[in-house]
């Protein structure tokens, strides 16, 4: 009896655990730095770029640089800004990469900064996560996964089914 | 004395007729531009014009092919990693959702990069979007021709190395059957409003 329920709590938890997986975007840390949902769009067949976008987070007390970055299938990652002005896209390339000051959350998102993955060596393809790497001037490197969202998503993919927003090409209206 | 009066007759004559001229000019300029500009947005006019490009099925594409049809053009790259497969995607949505209401609308999808955007990378590029999306790539100067007639920027950055990307007009712009500008499309404004731009546009 009491291995019966015993069984059943450890299945409740490791049950609880998996939805709470899925349901939660995934967490990284290294030192002082947070990196929250990492995500990426799939590309359309040819493509030989994407970008990269999760929200970074420094608790400690010294502001750290964002300076680097490595992601599966890419042979070599930058990181970009985006904006658009006047009607016209601009990108411009970061050179020293993206300051997280003590305290502060900087959002990597479309239509603004993003890790730039260059030279795809192969398409990125919806459902699997990709292995990728992020180097930081004091916290030093990481390894993250990124979620793969339906090509041209504005969301992650984990936001898209939260919210009945659907994903792939379907029609919402 | 009367040879005084005749001469300055003469003059107010010349005169009255450079008067005359100068009325019926602007009268003529002012109505050509009216009959241009018609119901499209002010200035409309001047954007547009005539080109010849490269399709991603390898045919010569003549903007003569746009007449008399309203019609969707935009500019971008493919190796371009938000705002141009947003654009397509987004695009293709709206296609999936006027469904054959959209036949008769012409789209076109310009690439900027000719250099790297050859029509067996955008033919396979395009295979993820609507199939009524028109990719259309060209030479150097075909390229510079066709964004100088649509008023669109277009330039090299210099990234890693020899890398670079591009920075580009990213404006969607819809043309009524008559080759007038009706109206643009922004990804920062709901799919409500697009959709209803759409609508109208195909409606006439």
């Amino acid at each position: 009896m009491t291995t019966i329920w015993k069984t059943a709590a450890v299945l409740t938890m490791v049950a609880a655990s998996l939805f709470g997986r899925s349901a939660t975007a995934q967490d990284y840390k290294v030192g002082s730095i947070e990196i929250t949902a990492p995500w990426t769009r799939a590309t359309p067949p040819g493509a030989k770029v994407a970008g990269g976008f999760m929200t970074i987070t420094n608790t400690g007390s010294e502001p750290d640089r964002l300076i680097a970055g490595s992601f599966g299938p890419a042979k070599r990652v930058e990181i970009h800004e985006m904006a658009v002005e006047d009607g016209v896209m601009k990108m411009r390339m970061l050179e020293t990469g993206i300051e997280i000051k003590p305290g502060e959350t900087v959002t990597l998102k479309p239509g603004g900064l993003h890790v730039m993955f260059l030279d795809l060596e192969a398409a990125i393809a919806q459902g699997a996560k990709v292995v990728g790497t992020l180097t930081f001037e004091k916290a030093g490197q990481i390894e993250i996964g990124y979620e793969i969202a339906p090509i041209g998503a504005g969301k992650p993919a984990a936001d898209h089914g939260h919210h009945g927003a659907g994903s792939g090409s379907a029609v919402q209206r | 004395m009367a040879a005084q009066k005749s001469t300055l007759g003469t003059i107010r004559l010349i005169l009255w007729a450079a008067v005359g001229v100068a009325v019926l000019a602007g009268g003529l300029i002012l109505s050509g531009e009216l009959a241009r500009t018609g119901p499209g947005l002010p200035g409309a006019a001047r954007i547009g014009g005539p080109f010849v490009l490269t399709s991603h099925t390898g045919q010569r594409f003549s903007s003569e092919r746009l007449a008399g049809k309203p019609y969707m053009l935009f500019f971008g790259f493919t190796h371009c990693p938000d705002i141009c497969p947003t654009t397509l995607h987004e695009v293709s949505k709206h296609l999936e959702a006027l469904g054959p209401a959209a036949d008769n609308l012409t789209v076109l999808f310009v690439t900027v990069d000719p250099e790297r955007d050859t029509q067996e990378l955008l033919s396979q590029y395009l295979s993820a979007f609507d199939k009524r999306i028109i990719g259309l790539t060209g030479t150097a100067e075909e390229i510079a021709q066709v964004t100088k007639a649509y008023r669109a920027i277009y330039e090299k950055v210099a990234t890693t190395g020899e890398d670079y990307t591009m920075n580009h007009t990213a404006t969607v712009y819809l043309f009524d059957a008559g080759g007038r500008l009706r109206s643009t499309l922004t990804w920062q404004e709901p799919e409500e409003t697009r959709m209803g731009k759409l609508k109208k546009l195909l409606a006439g």
